[in-house]
């Protein structure tokens, strides 16, 4: 049955084989060319245009991945056989379905974990002076200043894109063998694994035991805010998105936000708030209030109980957050892959 | 010795729709059994709920005294439109074969590649309708089963493979001594490759058994019209003009009556006359005939 499979499957095998060979070279060839490690780290790698793409590209390509092994190697796995009637050669010869399901998922599920804990494994140990850089404090804006905790790299690094690739396999096989046909089971697989991308990091990761904080908005730490200011000098309409500064190198910064005395938080603030202006801003004297009125709000921010609240997720907690992300993928992929057995046994005809 | 397959009120059905009704069979060892109907009578059903594709809906069958399943090491299956992965070699489906079944005959298969000529290094997709067929075949027999299953085998093949698979079929048969359970729509196709014989009408089990018997059992009766039928033996079908009654019966007894002239059936016309009864049963019984 293993060589069966084999025969089957190398041709996907070599071709997303192939794919994952080229970004490795790719690694490998610009590996020599990182910068040493130092206090300038991110800047010297930011001005080196090749590693910058290599790092982009091996970052999309872990991200892809899962999703490409779910829609070309789980859908067809067993739906092309259902299509096409060979599950009736099969199955008749001397293997039960179960063994042959088992063997399939044993075989494509190794090969493609395998292939993404390589690729994950090569672009860590790549990137490893990017991330000290980083949880170091250094700074840049765009892709090379995210920190591997914060999305889309979280699930583009480290051991997640394993779990996400057995979970994306199991979710291609399961919807195979309920839907029946290949090209339709390729486009549900797809369009269900990339809802899953996105509602992961967006609605659930933040619950997987974020930190908080909470502190006293001040003149120093204030950032910014949104506010209209009227020609004769009044403040209008809503005040909003006020942050504080925010200094935990390597954090997956969630949520930044005002809260009023009762711990709750509302898009808009009193319009007063147009008042409290940052000391960074009245020093470039861009201020349209005076340093004294100034104070007086931030007081009556603080007396009127309002505080900001900093959720995070800390870049001491990353391999922990790793790991009960992955085990949560894992199980949802042997929870899928053990419907795919039921549904064979027992509803397929 | 255990019949090769035994059913008892097997019923399978598809949502709402019946494709297998009552159906209540004992199929003994060593015979080549030929299992005719009309498409869509319940053929397929009854097959695949033979080697486990399906499961029934009520009722049990037994294969060799146990529930089928998926993987049996005694039973073959040629499955209709004989499927091939298109992809692979003729060689690829021998090796396929070889992995899969602890009894593979390799020098069966060897030979049968030998003497159909087979391009082993041609993908399945490239063969015609009846290399397909000689492909599934020689899976199915070089799995070396104690039964061997065919669904359709000959359906989508020109006359003239066939007969030539046909007669490669029985050939395999008589050398390896097999049961064999063989569909068909067409009572010519079974006719001469088959020693019993059920006929599947409407998802019921109209006639089962040895064909010998069955010859020797249905007769022809043409005689003057008569409005009552007789009470002395099992009519199947009956016809009748302005003057003449014909009836096709199946009786054990002799036939004495003088006013009948008995002639004998060909395994056709019995298929036929049961195929009938079907059918009329639907409509309400009359011997009106029609002016």
């Amino acid at each position: 049955m293993i060589w069966l499979t084999w025969r089957q499957f190398r041709v996907q095998l070599a071709a997303v084989g192939g794919a994952i060979t080229v970004m490795l070279l790719f690694l490998a060839y610009t590996a020599g060319g990182l910068p040493d490690f130092d206090d300038q780290f991110l800047a010297a790698f930011k001005s080196d245009a090749l590693l910058g793409a290599v790092y982009t590209a091996g970052v999309a390509v872990v991200l892809c991945v899962p999703a490409i092994v779910g829609v070309f190697w789980g859908a067809p796995l067993v739906a092309r056989e259902l299509e096409a009637g060979t599950h009736r050669l099969v199955w008749t010869q001397t293997v039960t379905r179960t063994r042959w399901l088992a063997t399939k998922l044993a075989v494509t599920g190794l090969a493609a974990m395998a292939a993404t804990g390589l690729l994950s494994l090569i672009l860590n140990w790549w990137s490893h002076s990017l991330d000290q850089a980083i949880n170091a404090g250094q700074k840049q804006n765009g892709l090379f200043g995210v920190s591997r905790i914060a999305p889309p790299l979280f699930e583009a690094r480290g051991i997640t894109p394993i779990a996400y690739t057995a979970f994306a396999l199991a979710l291609g096989v399961a919807i195979g063998i309920v839907v029946r046909r290949v090209v339709p089971a390729m486009a549900i697989t797809l369009a269900l694994f990339v809802t899953v991308q996105i509602v992961m990091p967006v609605f659930v990761r933040e619950h997987l035991g974020a930190s908080s904080a909470t502190t006293v908005i001040t003149p120093r730490n204030m950032m910014g805010m949104m506010a209209s200011i009227n020609p004769n000098g009044e403040a209008a309409g809503e005040v909003h998105d006020l942050t504080v500064e925010f200094e935990k190198p390597g954090a997956w910064l969630i949520a930044n936000q005002t809260i009023d005395r009762n711990g709750e938080a509302h898009r808009a603030l009193p319009s007063w708030f147009a008042r409290c202006v940052p000391a960074h801003a009245a020093a470039v004297g861009r201020a349209p209030f005076s340093p004294q009125e100034a104070a007086a709000c931030f007081q009556r921010a603080k007396d009127e109980g309002y505080r900001q609240r900093i959720r995070f997720m800390p870049a001491s907690r990353y391999w922990t957050l790793q790991a009960i992300e992955s085990a949560i993928f894992l199980a949802l992929a042997a929870l899928l892959a053990g419907a795919s057995f039921w549904w064979l046994r027992n509803r397929v005809t | 010795m255990t019949p090769v397959l035994r059913t008892d009120a097997l019923t399978k059905s598809f949502g709402r729709k019946r494709a297998l009704a009552e159906c209540t069979l004992d199929v003994p060892a060593g015979r080549v059994v030929g299992l005719v109907g009309p498409n869509g009578a319940g053929k397929s059903t009854l097959l695949n709920l033979a080697v486990g594709m399906l499961t029934p809906t009520s009722g049990t069958i037994e294969v060799f005294g146990e529930a089928p399943a998926s993987g049996m090491p005694k039973v073959g299956f040629v499955a209709q439109d004989t499927p091939t992965y298109a992809n692979l070699s003729v060689d690829d489906h021998l090796r396929l074969g070889e992995h899969l079944n602890p009894g593979w005959d390799h020098a069966l298969a060897d030979a049968r590649m030998e003497r159909l000529g087979l391009d082993r290094a041609q993908k399945a997709r490239k063969l015609s309708g009846g290399q397909r067929a000689q492909l599934a075949l020689t899976l199915g027999l070089a799995k070396r089963p104690e039964l061997l299953i065919l669904d359709e085998p000959v359906a989508s093949l020109d006359p003239l493979a066939r007969r030539e698979f046909l007669g490669d079929l029985m050939e395999a048969v008589a050398e390896h001594e097999l049961s064999v359970i063989l569909s068909s729509h067409l009572v010519s196709d079974l006719e001469r490759a088959c020693d019993h014989l059920i006929v599947l009408v409407d998802s019921r089990v109209q006639l089962a058994g040895d064909m010998d018997v069955l010859l020797a059992t249905h007769h022809r009766l043409t005689g003057p019209r008569r409005d009552s039928l007789p009470e002395e033996f099992d009519v199947v079908a009956a016809t009748h003009s302005d003057r003449q009654s014909s009836l096709v019966v199946r009786t054990d007894t002799p036939i004495y009556d003088p006013n009948w002239t008995v002639t004998q059936l060909s395994l056709e016309d019995i298929v036929l006359a049961y195929m009938g009864r079907r059918a009329n049963a639907a409509q309400p019984r009359t011997l009106e005939a029609v002016r």
